[in-house]
């Protein structure tokens, strides 16, 4: 455990200096992004003293180092358009995204565990087939098209649209923050279901063919508890692993679907940013998804640790 | 994607292609699969070669938001674009930017890949340690930034989308080269005192084909779907430049007046990502040697 502690470690630094040169590679500097066309004008008498105030003078690895010092001591940036510290930014849009990921990943484990069994209780039959199309319309519709799509007709033909006003924070307002999570959680919750359910099938079906199953029946466990306990329990390692993994296509996803939900998350915070050319904030907000996302798979490792005592073992 | 690298570990590469391309008509949904890739290829052949009913570009307000017609087989736009040629150059568009990424994903990434597992050592520290920071971002959030960095055309988004699949092709093909250079005749070979790279290239890279293959698919499927949502946020193509994507993004306000603009370049995405995700299901089955012999 202690290795993969470390492993994860080396892996964020590895992020860190990935995020940095991406920082680096885009054409121009802070001064250019914060003064524009502007920029041209200067002398370079400014422009010298604009690179040593922003420390652009520095080396290379002097240049990093400070800046990583200034992640650990909480300085992420400063967004001029927001007149606000990225970090205090983040404190707003981070809750966001983690209610979002938590329902979408509720609904995905409700439709795509049941869906999975439903599939290999009978193979090749129609229940069978329609758990697959699901499944595969799942994989294959991209959520903005789904999102769109729900979003027009619902406000269209129902003039039901909860996120046409500003968003109301649960506390603030927790019915209409729930109705305004709805569609959202609906659309990233139908795309993870699909691998879940994909994964529940092939699990069960490989549990099933089990002599430990055979046995069980033999002994007369009744069929539902056997479903539950010897079969399912056994399916969820693979299960936990897959939704796990889902983790990045939800963030991934929590960008187009905030964006067209209209949801302050972390996800249109790097897609504003990016719009505005605010570098420093996309960049911090990158690199804190990607620590989000290292400290899932984390987690998942752990889970999954108790949930399957032969790795605990090993 | 853990089950293909387990499944296809000991299908020997070369021969046999017949029966392979037996199993995968065989197989239902690798046919279907296959057709509909056929057709939108066809479709994009068509666009690449200037064959369609009218410039995809060409703006005619006289004609704008008319529905879909003998004229117009699937109705014309708000700037009066015909929609069926916009449809076709966004899947020539979707396919060429997706067909680069991942083509330079699968030769980067086998070949890093093939090195990491056959040589282990410091290259696969190297390696590894690379393919487990870009696994550390979301997909689509990396295809993203990546995407802000570049001065924008089909070629740098393609990149962007190629850098994202690049880890995938690692993970994929390292963990079968660690199993096979164990197996007897890889020793063998490097025992006749074959160069290394030679026995790496001639001897293990050709088992660890289908995997590939499988997973190029796949990918390309992804890739779509990457590309679709880049486009769809301003990220992808630049206008006008037909991409479906963006092509979503502006009917998504019309959809009350003028529904074809949005179910056209909809159906047409959804379809290529299905056909692509069928042919792969299909290509799995055909070149798992557990289904080799079947009736």
């Amino acid at each position: 455990m202690l290795r993969r502690i470390l492993a994860a470690l080396a892996t964020l630094l590895g992020v860190a200096v990935f995020v940095f040169i991406m920082l680096r590679a885009i054409p121009g500097n802070q001064i250019t992004a914060g003064l524009g066309t502007e920029a041209a004008a200067l002398t370079p008498a400014q422009q010298q003293q604009l690179e040593a105030y922003y420390g652009l003078d520095q080396p290379l690895i002097a240049q990093f180092f400070s800046w990583l010092g200034n992640i650990f001591t909480g300085n992420l940036g400063f967004s001029a358009r927001a007149q606000q510290s990225v970090l205090e930014l983040t404190a707003q849009s981070l809750p966001v995204t983690i209610e979002l990921a938590i329902f979408s990943i509720v609904l995905a484990l409700l439709i795509g565990i049941p869906l999975g069994m439903l599939s290999a209780s009978r193979p090749d039959s129609p229940r069978d087939a329609f758990g697959q199309v699901v499944g595969l319309a799942g994989l294959s519709i991209p959520a903005f098209l789904l999102a769109t799509t729900l979003l027009a007709v619902l406000a269209s033909s129902f003039g039901y649209n909860p996120n046409g006003e500003g968003y109301a924070y649960f506390v603030d307002n927790p019915w209409l923050n729930l109705q305004q999570m709805l569609l959202p959680s609906i659309v990233l919750g139908f795309g993870i279901a699909a691998p879940i359910m994909r994964t529940t099938r092939t699990a069960v079906l490989e549990i099933r063919s089990n002599d430990f199953i055979r046995t069980a029946k033999a002994k007369g466990v009744p069929p539902r508890r056997l479903q539950a306990k010897h079969v399912l329990g056994n399916a969820l390692v693979p299960i936990v692993t897959m939704t796990g993994l889902q983790f990045g296509y939800l963030l991934g996803g929590a960008v187009v679907v905030e964006q067209i939900f209209s949801l302050p998350g972390i996800g249109r915070q790097v897609l504003l940013g990016i719009q505005q050319k605010e570098y420093a904030l996309v960049q911090s907000t990158v690199l804190i998804i990607a620590l989000s996302f290292v400290i899932v798979n984390l987690l998942t490792d752990v889970l999954y640790r108790m949930i399957d005592p032969r790795v605990r073992a090993a | 994607m853990t089950d293909i690298t387990q499944t296809a570990t000991l299908a020997p590469g070369g021969g046999r292609t017949m029966e392979r391309v037996r199993l995968l008509l065989r197989s239902r949904s690798g046919l279907v699969g296959l057709i509909i890739v056929i057709v939108l290829g066809v479709l994009s052949l068509l666009s690449a070669f200037g064959l369609l009913p009218y410039d995809p570009i060409a703006q005619d307000p006289p004609a704008r938001l008319q529905p879909p017609s003998a004229e117009h087989w699937f109705g014309t736009d708000q700037f009066g674009r015909d929609v069926f040629s916009r449809v076709a150059a966004g899947v020539a568009n979707s396919a060429l930017i997706s067909l680069v990424a991942v083509a330079f994903a699968t030769l980067v990434g086998t070949f890093c890949g093939l090195v990491a597992g056959f040589y282990r050592g410091v290259s696969d520290g190297v390696i590894s340690g690379v393919t487990n920071v870009l696994f550390a971002f979301p997909p689509l959030l990396l295809a993203l930034s990546l995407a802000s960095v570049f001065d924008r055309n089909w070629f740098t988004i393609a990149v962007a989308i190629a850098i994202v699949y690049v880890p995938i092709f690692i993970r994929v093909t390292r963990g079968p080269v660690l199993s096979l250079r164990e197996i007897e005749y890889v020793k063998a070979a490097t025992s006749t005192g074959q160069s290394r790279s030679m026995v790496m290239f001639r001897h293990v890279l050709p088992n660890i084909t289908s995997i590939i293959i499988v997973q190029v698919t796949l990918s390309l499927s992804w890739a779509v779907l990457t590309e679709a949502s880049l486009s769809f946020l301003g990220l992808g193509t630049p206008p006008p430049a037909p991409s479906l994507g963006s092509m979503i993004f502006e009917a998504r306000t019309l959809i009350g007046i003028a529904p074809w603009t949005m179910i056209a370049p909809g159906v047409v995405v959804v379809l290529l990502v299905v056909g692509l995700n069928l042919l792969g299901d299909g290509l799995r089955d055909a070149l798992d040697p557990r289904n080799r012999g079947k009736k």
